[in-house]
């Protein structure tokens, strides 16, 4: 397969036989590996060698197209080449996107190299190890459904015709674990985890054992809670989902849209309570997919979005900062629309909370563990949810799992009622996040 | 009776470096018979019980209007192929996107070496493979000229602007209008080394619309999508007037909708996408990769009533032109019609190869992935509730106060059977009567609950597209029903 000097040559080739002299290109070279496990047996196995890149032509008249191709042969890139140029006749005429004017500027010198793949017999002898172990956990733990464990080396790189060009490479590991328990005239119960690190050796495989078991004993003994207002406190994985799901809120390219919550006046107001701080942090050093530039060769950085609840900035994509009078911040995904996402979020406490609250003290407060079915229940436009969750009552630290229930409320409403953000934060595949308190919520149950 | 060894033929492995294979290399034909049948002939010698190559070339088109400008027209062109091995019950995937013999074979050999096995020793004969005749589908029903039949570029943003156009005319307090349009061609091969050797070209195509209004603190967003296989002139002949004028009245219906309050209610779910609550509910539950994973509470029913009598369902690979048509699964069995529940009783579960395999059940042309990168899977086509003997009037005229889900948003369920789903259009119904537009409803419910809960089927069946995600990637479905009652159901809201 065709390593990234060669795309690049084949690139260079290509559009001086086409007479191209405006492109860029990101692409990715992914080798995986990963196994599921079934009682003991490897179940299935998977593994893949795959390349995929995205090309940008500019043609004479300095409208875009694009063409995607995972063929990084010298002819399928001739080939992406010629399509995108094809597509490029009908480019959008206005706000046109260009060269990120920080495609060459220096990026953060971060740990960047890949850690060598383990034989996947030593995969498979690790999962079937920790599918036994959380089967002997507890005697109602019937089975692991839902099991596996990944190991993936990544080459990215970005490169354009002005001379920019980027590369990286990484390693990643990853194993979750989701165990049923049944018993005897109950509904089956269900828990979980997930871990992911830099390689097999740094994964933290014990932990998401351990995690994964004491959640699912914690759901053995469910009650039905009644239909009502509640206290509710998100763990960081949840709350970060949901902070996910309204990120149109400080996506600029989204409030150009006019796709957003927000507008651009929105920037210095106040959007939640003060006790909210949070950062977008691709660098952040407890990020293990750490990217060092995005899909423009923008390098990735810090970038604080609320500060004390005021809403003080916007993630960027060239383009849009560019509209919007401001600098990239390194979100970019290329595409024939280029689009913004986040990286990776550090929420904190902002101003000192008058109150502290405590779940050992608390009482009648849910619990909210994992927040279900958000591509069904979120409408991101409108700023409202309606979510299934797994979760526990807790009264002054006792926790009850509750059996099925829904959390509804706006999210716009859910930032201005936080009443406290918690101090110890802790590390999530999506970022570093303390539980949050919010004072009321609707909660349906019975 | 005397046996004399026969010169052989057969290959022999250390022969393999010589080999001088031309397939063509923009078309699956004939050509891929012999260096597939040799790959699976190596595979066999290897010890392998059973090997299967999937090869695909992947013709992708989005294009994107916001309300008067095309924004986005993004072609994607791609090939690979994944080699499956069969060991006993277990199994491995390997793809590539080297399609060179060099490629199968280095792919084949990582998924021997995955297994424990290893090539064959340089004097080792390889196993003849017999492959049957190519079942060509594509040629067969003339889909070699499809792609060159669809929608050019031009023509694409020509008609999504027109259609923006219109729906500008029909809506009001419009915050931004988009239309989008797709167009995936898919070529694909299928070679095993049961003699299975089939080609087929697929055209799914998707057109619809993406409305936001807002008056003050009031918003309201609808989409509405159609979709079709097997038609290049989809786009061409899409009537986006009337999917404009609905889309523009739901929109403004919702607008000034209050939230739901949150409770167990009888609802009436509208035809066409309201079949993806047997979707979710019951149709992953009957499919074997859930049997083998132990959670389908379905898995010791079959031949026992699971639901109520008045449900019929069925799964098939046949509709014309219906979103979840297929001519062969992929794995190269030829699409079939699957009678799941009859008169509330189960009949049948959904099974791939390895599904059959490890659980019994016959296969039924179920096998479906995205692409290359995933194996097969068993995974629904196009799914439906049959028609009942009610009229829609009956059903509302059984209600005294319970909401009418008019347009179903997406959903998903669980290991435990738990399962959700959004209402992006909701109505009051009160004394048999809709009254007033409700926002915010998530139905809650467990699959084998509500199956017996489903207790009148109108007659007006409608199809709607869908897109499924599950094991093997994100497929195209089709979910359909009648209207239906459902006698309780716990709505989720403020």
């Amino acid at each position: 397969m065709a390593n990234i000097n060669d795309i690049a040559n084949y690139a260079q080739e290509s559009a001086r036989q086409l007479g191209i002299k405006k492109y860029d290109i990101y692409g990715s070279i992914v080798d995986e590996t990963s196994v599921q496990v079934d009682k003991g047996e490897p179940k299935q196995v998977k593994a893949s060698n795959r390349a995929g890149v995205t090309v940008r032509v500019w043609n004479q008249d300095n409208t875009v197209g694009i063409t995607s191709t995972t063929d990084v042969d010298l002819n399928g890139v001739k080939l992406a080449l010629q399509t995108a140029w094809e597509a490029s006749l009908f480019g959008a005429k206005e706000n046109v996107p260009d060269f990120s004017p920080e495609s060459t500027a220096p990026v953060a010198d971060i740990p960047n190299e890949k850690a060598p793949q383990a034989p996947v017999s030593r995969l498979i002898e690790n999962l079937v190890a920790a599918e036994k172990e959380l089967l002997a956990a507890h005697p109602a733990i019937a089975g692991v459904p839902y099991n596996g464990l990944s190991q993936k080396d990544i080459d990215r790189f970005y490169l354009n015709s002005d001379g920019a060009l980027r590369t990286e490479a990484r390693s990643y590991a990853s194993v979750y674990l989701y165990s049923k328990a049944e018993e005897e005239g109950k509904k089956p119960r269900m828990g979980g985890a997930f871990r992911i690190n830099r390689s097999l050796e740094n994964l933290d495989l014990p932990a998401c054992l351990k995690e994964a078991a004491e959640k699912t004993i914690s759901h053995l003994n469910y009650q039905k809670i009644p239909t009502g207002k509640y206290r509710v406190v998100f763990s960081p994985e949840a709350f970060l989902s949901l902070l996910g799901a309204f990120s149109n809120v400080f996506n600029a390219q989204n409030i150009l849209d006019k796709q957003s919550l927000s507008t651009p006046e929105s920037l210095g107001t106040q959007i939640a309570s003060p006790l909210l701080s949070f950062s977008d942090d691709a660098l952040h050093p407890h990020n293990v997919s750490a990217e060092t530039f995005d899909g423009e060769g923008t390098p990735t950085r810090r970038v604080e979005i609320i500060s004390n609840g005021v809403l003080s900035n916007f993630i960027h994509s060239a383009g849009t900062a560019k509209r919007m009078n401001a600098q990239p911040t390194g979100h970019a995904n290329i595409g024939a629309k280029v689009t913004v996402s986040s990286n990776f979020y550090h929420v904190f406490p902002g101003a000192a909370a008058e109150q502290e609250y405590s779940l050992d003290t608390a009482e009648n407060v849910i619990l909210i563990d994992d927040l279900q079915a958000l591509h069904a229940g979120v409408k991101a436009l409108q700023g409202s949810f309606s979510l299934p969750f797994d979760g526990w009552i807790v009264n002054q630290g006792v926790k009850t799992s509750i059996e099925s229930a829904t959390v509804a409320g706006d999210f716009l409403e859910l930032l201005k009622s936080i009443i406290y953000v918690e101090k110890e934060p802790e590390l999530t595949p999506g970022g570093v996040c303390p539980r949050i308190w919010v004072d009321e919520l609707s909660i349906t149950g019975e | 009776m005397t046996l004399s060894i026969q010169p052989s033929t057969l290959l022999i492995s250390k022969q393999l470096p010589s080999l001088k294979y031309t397939s063509t290399s923009d078309r699956f034909d004939e050509t891929w018979e012999a260096p597939l049948s040799t790959l699976l002939g190596l595979g066999r010698a290897a010890g392998a019980d059973f090997i299967e190559f999937f090869l695909e070339r992947n013709n992708y088109i989005s294009c994107l209007a916001e309300d008067d400008t095309i924004t986005s027209i993004s072609p994607k062109l791609s090939t690979g192929a994944g080699v499956r091995v069969f060991r006993g019950k277990g199994d491995c995937y390997v793809s590539t996107n080297d399609l060179t013999f060099t490629g199968l074979k280095a792919a084949l050999e990582k998924g021997l070496a995955i297994l424990g096995l290893a090539l064959p020793t340089p004097n080792a004969y390889i196993p003849e493979i017999n492959l049957e005749l190519l079942r060509d589908y594509a040629t067969k029903k003339g889909k070699d000229i499809w792609l060159s039949e669809c929608s050019s570029m031009r023509e694409m943003g020509e008609i999504l602007l027109s259609a923006n156009a219109k729906l500008q005319q029909k809506a009001t307090h419009t915050q931004s209008r988009r239309a989008t349009y797709f167009r995936d061609w898919q070529e694909v091969l299928v070679a095993s080394s049961d003699g299975t050797f089939a080609r087929d070209i697929r055209l799914t195509q998707s057109v619809g619309y993406n409305l936001l209004c807002a008056d003050g603190a009031n918003r309201s967003s609808i989409a509405e999508r159609a979709g079709s296989t097997s038609d290049p002139n989809f786009l061409r002949n899409w009537q986006y007037e009337s999917a404009a004028e609905a889309i523009a009245e739901s929109a403004g219906k919702m607008l000034y909708a209050d939230y739901v309050e949150s409770g167990t209610y009888p609802i009436i779910m509208a035809n066409q996408f309201g079949g993806v609550i047997f979707h979710e509910a019951c149709g992953h539950l009957l499919e074997t990769t859930q049997i083998e994973r132990e959670t389908s509470p379905f898995a010791d029913k079959k031949g026992e009533k699971i639901a109520h009598e008045s449900l019929t369902a069925w799964d098939e690979g046949l509709s014309e032109n219906a979103f979840g048509t297929i001519d062969m699964d992929d794995e190269g069995m030829p699409a079939q019609r699957t009678l799941l529940i009859e008169k509330g009783v189960l009949k049948n579960f959904l099974a791939d190869r390895s599904g059959s395999l490890r659980t019994g059940h016959p296969r039924t042309g179920s096998g479906r992935r995205q692409n290359y990168t995933y194996a097969a899977a068993s995974r629904m086509r196009n799914t439906y509730i049959a028609p009942g003997e009610y009229t829609n009037e009956d059903l509302f005229a059984s209600i005294e106060k319970g909401i009418y889900c008019k347009k179903m948003g997406g959903g998903s369920v669980g290991a435990t059977g738990q399962f959700n789903f959004g209402v992006d259009e909701a109505y009051l119904i009160e004394n048999g009567k809709i009254t007033k537009p409700l926002k915010g409803a998530i139905l809650i419910g467990e699959a084998q609950e509500i199956m017996n809960k489903i207790s009148m089927c109108s007659q007006d069946l409608g199809l709607a597209a869908g897109f499924c995600g599950s094991i093997s990637g994100s497929i195209y479905t089709t979910v359909g029903q009648p209207h239906i009652k459902v006698d309780s159901i716990t709505v989720g809201g403020r």
